[in-house]
């Protein structure tokens, strides 16, 4: 009341003109132009996929869904998604299979069970697993990996072997295959399924786990009546965050499938590629056409993309009611 | 199905402070006995103790024993799981289990201890709710979510919870502390109609409700600040809130401290 308010003969209510909220205005048209910025973007990069890709396939001799092979720079163009769809479906899949229990495990481990003392830096040695650039997750599992895969491949072949996709029909060739590559992205999107899961379950209120011990619950029963269906959310959701780099990885596949070839649904034999690798690896030898081909790819790998988010945002709304949010 | 509690010579420690100290007393079957105490006394921590719930914190441990009848609750090679199917507990927060329906939160129990049977289930959660007096509220949305009641309707959930599973003892928290006026009444007159069939201990920081619930009465108190609680006295309701024995309890009940 001290500081002289403005004294116009209307009285202390009305607003000077051009009085501090200047600060709101600029606020206000800062954050919707970047609403409308993103928004933007987003459009630019969807219309730009859809010119290209229309362009490819308006001359595509093949079927874009079911053709195998990628020969878009053939006097008569002819490109498929079907072995691209199959091998980033596939190996995304096995990471998931693989790494989405591990996650959870490791997630408990340090939330619920650890000593303090080692939880903490258990924690920090799974996030660093993060910070490793993919090109060096590639090399090791070239250089590591793929050698090592290959007791285990045979193991596979030979008791698995009548399940028909783990069947290997070429032997002693270095399995440079898809499930190495599953394999190689399980480790890869271990650490942001088990650091997103991993709040999850520290965020359970005592007060649930307390209502699980004092029925009678084993520490067990507590995670599974308490701790696991309040993080169900957050495991979906984290599962989700790791698909998505998963289907996305790029360098590291590329590294380890290096040469693209037929489709195969023996899943140990060599071969097999992704959307992400194979742009990598055609892109810089690739002809105009070749790369509106490419982009068409590339829509593909997009649009799945938005469907695995939009179907996982579906599954947690479903039961949202029991997710705990509200209590 | 109702036990005596006798205690003798019990102590609980939070790490390295000492949190309750020597205390003994015998909780009497079928009926109601009240805690009472200024904040810090110790009262929950020796509830806690009373079903072996103190020790889940860590670093927390118990000295001294707990008879259940003739059964030592601290005895080598006795179960805190047992235990705590034995001797049941509403806290002081209405908590049911959000990611449950209102049925399976009343049966969360008993599929702990391994039942499935369908219609033994249905039993329970009818029987429960009515002993709960919440069978009338959600007989027709036993499969809407717990955490969509009221405050006191989630923490009749949680007394259906507990004696689902038919404990010995039934432990109160300060039972209605988050609850309004109405709810109060409605959990105090179930107490009243729960303690023909169980032991029942309550904390309340509510001297009234003390009162109006329970047969004998407990008073805890601390010699200061850091100080471990201690019994002080154990008495008749009706005598504590009359005549107490002790100066302290008087002085603490007509409102001079705490």
């Amino acid at each position: 009341m001290t500081s002289s308010p403005p004294a116009t003969s209307e009285g202390r209510v009305r607003r000077r003109r051009g009085d501090s909220r200047l600060g709101d205005a600029v606020f206000f048209n800062l954050s919707r132009g970047s609403g409308i910025l993103l928004l933007a973007v987003m459009a630019a990069i969807a219309g730009f996929l859809a010119y290209r890709s229309g362009i490819a396939l308006s001359k595509n001799q093949g079927n874009f869904l079911t053709t195998f092979e990628w020969t878009p720079d053939a006097a008569h163009p002819k490109f498929g998604i079907a072995v691209l769809a199959f091998g980033t479906l596939v190996s995304a899949l096995i990471a998931m299979i693989i790494a989405v229990p591990v996650a959870v495990g490791i997630a408990l481990f340090i939330s619920h069970y650890a000593p303090r003392r080692i939880a903490q830096p258990f924690a920090y040695l799974v996030d660093l697993l993060a910070a490793v650039p993919s090109i060096v997750y590639g090399l090791w599992g070239v250089l590591f990996l793929v050698p090592h895969m290959d007791g285990l491949t045979r193991w596979m072949d030979q008791y698995l072997g009548w399940t028909y996709i783990f069947d290997q029909s070429k032997s002693g060739v270095p399995p440079r295959t898809l499930f190495t590559v599953g394999v190689l992205l399980a480790i890869m999107v271990l650490p942001i399924i088990t650091a997103v899961t991993r709040e999850v379950f520290r965020q359970v209120p005592r007060m649930h786990e307390e209502a699980a011990l004092a029925l009678g619950a084993t520490r067990w029963e507590m995670v599974r009546t308490a701790v696991l269906p309040f993080g169900r959310p957050g495991i979906i959701s984290a599962s989700m965050l790791g698909l998505g780099r998963a289907l996305g990885e790029t360098i590291a596949v590329a590294t380890v499938l290096s040469t693209n070839s037929v489709l195969s649904l023996h899943l140990l034999d060599p071969g097999g590629g992704t959307f992400a690798q194979n742009i990598a690896l055609k892109f810089n030898e690739a002809q105009p056409f070749g790369r509106d081909a490419l982009m068409a790819s590339g829509l593909v790998l997009f649009v799945i993309t938005l469907v695995v988010n939009g179907v996982a945002r579906l599954i947690i709304a479903r039961r949202k009611e029991y997710s705990g949010a509200n209590a | 199905m109702a036990k005596r509690i006798d205690v003798s010579g019990l102590s609980a420690y939070y790490g390295t402070t000492k949190a309750i100290e020597d205390i003994s007393m015998t909780v009497e079957p079928r009926s109601v006995t009240a805690f009472i105490g200024p904040s810090g006394c110790g009262k929950s921590t020796f509830l806690r103790t009373l079903n072996r719930m103190h020790e889940v914190i860590p670093g927390a441990r118990v000295e001294g024993k707990v008879m259940l009848d003739d059964e030592n609750l601290y005895g080598s090679g006795v179960d805190p799981v047992a235990v705590r199917r034995a001797v049941g507990m509403v806290f002081q927060r209405p908590n049911p289990f959000p990611t449950m329906s209102i049925y399976d939160n009343v049966v969360a129990g008993l599929r702990l201890a391994g039942v499935k049977k369908k219609s033994v289930l249905d039993g329970v959660v009818e029987k429960s709710l009515k002993g709960a007096n919440l069978w009338n509220e959600v007989k027709d949305r036993l499969s809407k979510p717990g955490a969509g009641l009221s405050g006191g309707q989630q923490q009749r959930l949680c007394i259906a919870r507990a004696i689902a599973v038919e404990p010995q003892v039934l432990l109160m928290d300060e039972p209605c502390s988050a609850l309004d006026p109405i709810s109060t009444l409605a959990i105090e007159d179930l107490i009243g109609e729960l303690k023909s069939q169980y032991t029942i201990v309550i904390v309340t920081h509510n001297m009234q409700q003390a009162a109006r619930v329970s047969d004998r009465t407990a008073f805890f108190n601390l010699a200061g600040v850091g100080q471990p609680g201690r019994l002080i006295e154990l008495d008749d309701t009706q005598r504590i809130f009359s005549n107490p024995s002790v100066q302290a309890t008087e002085d603490y009940i007509s409102g001079r401290f705490g």
